[in-house]
């Protein structure tokens, strides 16, 4: 066939407006999915990743022909990293977008900025990150790891591995705070006994100090629950110091924003954590999740925990949207109750219909050679922290988040 | 008395990287009066040029040493020439003109190396005093301090380029009458500025995670340092750096780093409410 440009250009509009149709036929009748995540700003390492995944996630459903009938639209927000940003576009999605429901939130404080217009606007809202645990509201949907499945399963292997005394360098914020009140619980229940605890604002970056204040109190393990890129230099300076091999280190935050491949490798290896999603985890279904992935994006090495809880918060909501078999809030709040569960990058997620948090499969890991290497998968681990304190199905109308007292 | 040791090199330390993160700052905003609030981005930019440079394969000090004071040295130049040079004399537009290339700065560095933490590690191993293990790259900030100081002192006293440097910021006029270019003096003095300040960051960098907003970090606690040190350059520098540096670490040690931190900023204000002047305009009256 030759091509001159009269035909190429009635082709191509012919195209064009053929691309189009769909599109036009369609445009009032989407399911509209709301995302709002820091895709800039120093917070970008976790919201980067998490917006792609949820894109990732959003293109599966439609290619598979979308949910119910209908393709889902994103509208998504950049929320710079900004806290107050937060209420702004929050308000935005629930009121002036309409979205049938909100994926996003990344720090406790962001989340905590936006749950209850979520919940006065009966937009249901998904939190697919790893956080202090506690939040007990039933608009919410959380599925990362809480204290009791990564702290619990942390802790005894860490200890076992050094020895009963611990030092606690947190985050000073509510993550932080809270975090470190569970692993003081864990290591005391567990036989062992705290020696101190330090907490630092996000901006401190010189460790020099707190690093001989650990050697005076002489440890066997030192648990870090420190976040970002400030904190990131404790782990630096401690290598520098030749710490590293005198007391074992354990982290609940390092890797979660893929930090591991930040720090060289002899600088992290070794340091034990513990979550839901490792890349290197060695199953069918994360090699063609990572598969899917580099189809996508190129490459798949910006794949960390919080992009795959994203990923599965999303596939979750699919899949309680197709079982409940229309967008009413409370048939998708009753088809989650219902003992969901899907197979994700990182296993088995069971919605947990009592606290609207997820029964998930913890891995122990070490760092090695920036990689997190997986030791020990511990299965289907329950939210036992938020069970103790929350039952939505006896106070449907609860809306706090629990603290632990100790 | 292991500890009394690591307490004392913690504390030189501390005293140590107060002289070099306020050391540009002290020739820019000290000697020029320019208020330089970008002051943290040379730094940080400082950082990027040793990270770029070891991962092209450059040595450690050579590049930390070297080339981040040059390439930072020239940023400044260029900054110079285009911006600051139109503002001489003009305190309150400096602020503002520095505040918004401190943006652009960051923008730049955002752009060229991603919003991610960067770093290196350090090139020192560690080692023990008695039972502690301690951080041996301190001991190479400490002499860093130390040597930028007696390089200052000397070029300054003894040096014709710092006699007519000096001359220069006093009376520009006479500098002029005299046969030199106060504009030729002031250009190279912010180059002279710019590469401390690279220098700073580029030292600082294998200690830290490197953000391109990590430079606001360090401008409240430069500016503090240089405020209280007064019209002295180096007596101003190194009074002030030593007692915030000690009172830092005295807090840090007893209490806790973020205590260390309050303490710090409660006694500038303490300090500059007995000395408005700042210290060297009280004591070493006239020194350098």
């Amino acid at each position: 066939m030759s091509l001159n440009r009269r035909n190429f250009l009635a082709s191509s509009a012919a195209l064009a407006g053929a691309s189009m149709l769909p599109r036009v036929a369609m445009a009032a009748d989407t399911i509209k999915l709301g995302s709002i995540l820091d895709t800039s700003g120093i917070f970008d390492a976790y919201g980067k990743p998490m917006d792609m995944a949820m894109r990732l996630a959003v293109g599966e459903i439609n290619a598979a022909g979308g949910l119910l009938g209908k393709q889902v639209e994103v509208v998504a927000y950049d929320t710079q990293s900004d806290m107050a940003l937060y209420s702004q576009y929050g308000q935005q999605l629930a009121r002036q977008d309409r979205v049938d429901v909100v994926h996003g939130g990344i720090l406790s404080a962001s989340r905590e900025a936006i749950r209850q217009t979520m919940r006065k606007t009966k937009t249901p809202y998904f939190y697919n990150v790893l956080y202090e645990g506690g939040v007990c509201d039933r608009n919410i949907f959380i599925n990362g790891v809480t204290p009791a499945q990564q702290v619990e399963a942390l802790v005894p292997h860490a200890m076992g591995k050094s020895g009963k005394k611990v030092y606690i360098l947190a985050a000073d914020y509510n993550y932080g705070q809270i975090t470190a009140r569970w692993i003081q619980k864990f290591v005391a229940d567990n036989g062992g006994e705290t020696v101190g605890v330090d907490f630092f604002p996000l901006d401190v970056s010189d460790f020099g100090s707190t690093i001989a204040k650990i050697q005076s109190a002489g440890p066997d393990l030192v648990i870090a629950p420190l976040v970002g890129g400030a904190h990131l230099s404790f782990f630096r300076q401690w290598a520098a110091a030749g710490m590293k091999d005198r007391i074992p280190l354990a982290s609940t935050t390092l890797g979660v924003g893929n930090e591991h491949k930040v720090l060289t490798a002899e600088e992290g290896n070794g340091i034990m954590v513990a979550y839901n999603y490792s890349q290197e985890l060695d199953t069918p279904a994360n090699t063609a999740f990572k598969d899917r992935w580099a189809a996508a994006y190129g490459d798949s090495g910006a794949i960390n925990e919080l992009a795959v809880s994203n990923y599965q918060g999303v596939m979750t909501w699919a899949e309680a949207v197709r079982q409940a078999g229309s967008m009413d809030r409370d048939a998708l709040i009753a088809s989650m109750e219902s003992g969901l569960s899907i197979d994700g990058p990182a296993g088995k997620i069971t919605v947990d219909p009592k606290t609207h948090h997820a029964v998930l499969d913890v891995h122990i890991m070490e760092m090695e050679n920036q990689g997190m290497k997986v030791i020990e998968t511990l299965a289907q681990r329950q939210p036992i922290d938020t069970q103790a304190v929350c039952d939505l199905s006896a106070k449907p109308n609860d809306n706090t988040q629990y603290e632990i007292n100790i | 008395m292991d500890l009394t040791v690591v307490i004392l090199v913690e504390m030189l330390y501390a005293v140590a990287s107060l002289i070099l993160i306020s050391a540009g700052l002290a020739v820019v905003f000290g000697m020029m009066k320019v208020i330089n609030l970008a002051h943290g981005e040379f730094m940080m930019m400082g950082g990027y040029a040793t990270i770029t440079a070891v991962n092209l394969g450059v040595n450690i000090f050579l590049a930390m040493l070297i080339i981040a004071p040059i390439v930072v040295g020239l940023i400044g130049l260029i900054t110079e020439r285009l911006v600051i040079r139109h503002l001489y004399g003009r305190l309150v537009d400096t602020m503002l003109a520095t505040w918004g290339l401190s943006l652009f700065f960051i923008g730049l560095a955002t752009m060229i190396f991603g919003n991610t933490t960067t770093g290196i590690s350090t090139p020192i191993p560690g080692f023990s005093i008695g039972n502690y293990q301690i951080n041996g790259y301190n001991f190479f900030i400490i002499v860093v301090a130390g040597l930028l100081l007696i390089g200052m002192l000397t070029i300054l006293k003894s040096t014709r380029a710092g006699l007519i440097a000096r001359g220069a910021m006093q009376r520009s006029d006479m500098a002029a009458a005299l046969g030199y270019s106060p504009d030729r003096i002031y250009m190279a003095t912010f180059f002279c500025g710019s590469a401390l300040s690279g220098l700073a960051g580029a030292v600082l960098a294998p200690l830290v995670g490197l953000v391109p907003t990590s430079g606001g970090a360090y401008i409240a606690k430069s500016f503090i340092t240089v405020i209280a040190g007064g019209p002295s350059l180096i007596a101003g520098l190194f009074t002030s750096a030593g007692f915030f540096g000690i009172v830092n670490q005295i807090f840090t040690f007893a209490i806790s780093p973020v205590i260390g931190e309050v303490a710090l900023l409660v006694a500038a204000v303490i300090l500059l409410r007995l000395l408005p002047q700042g210290i060297t305009a009280k004591f070493f009256k006239g020194k350098l």
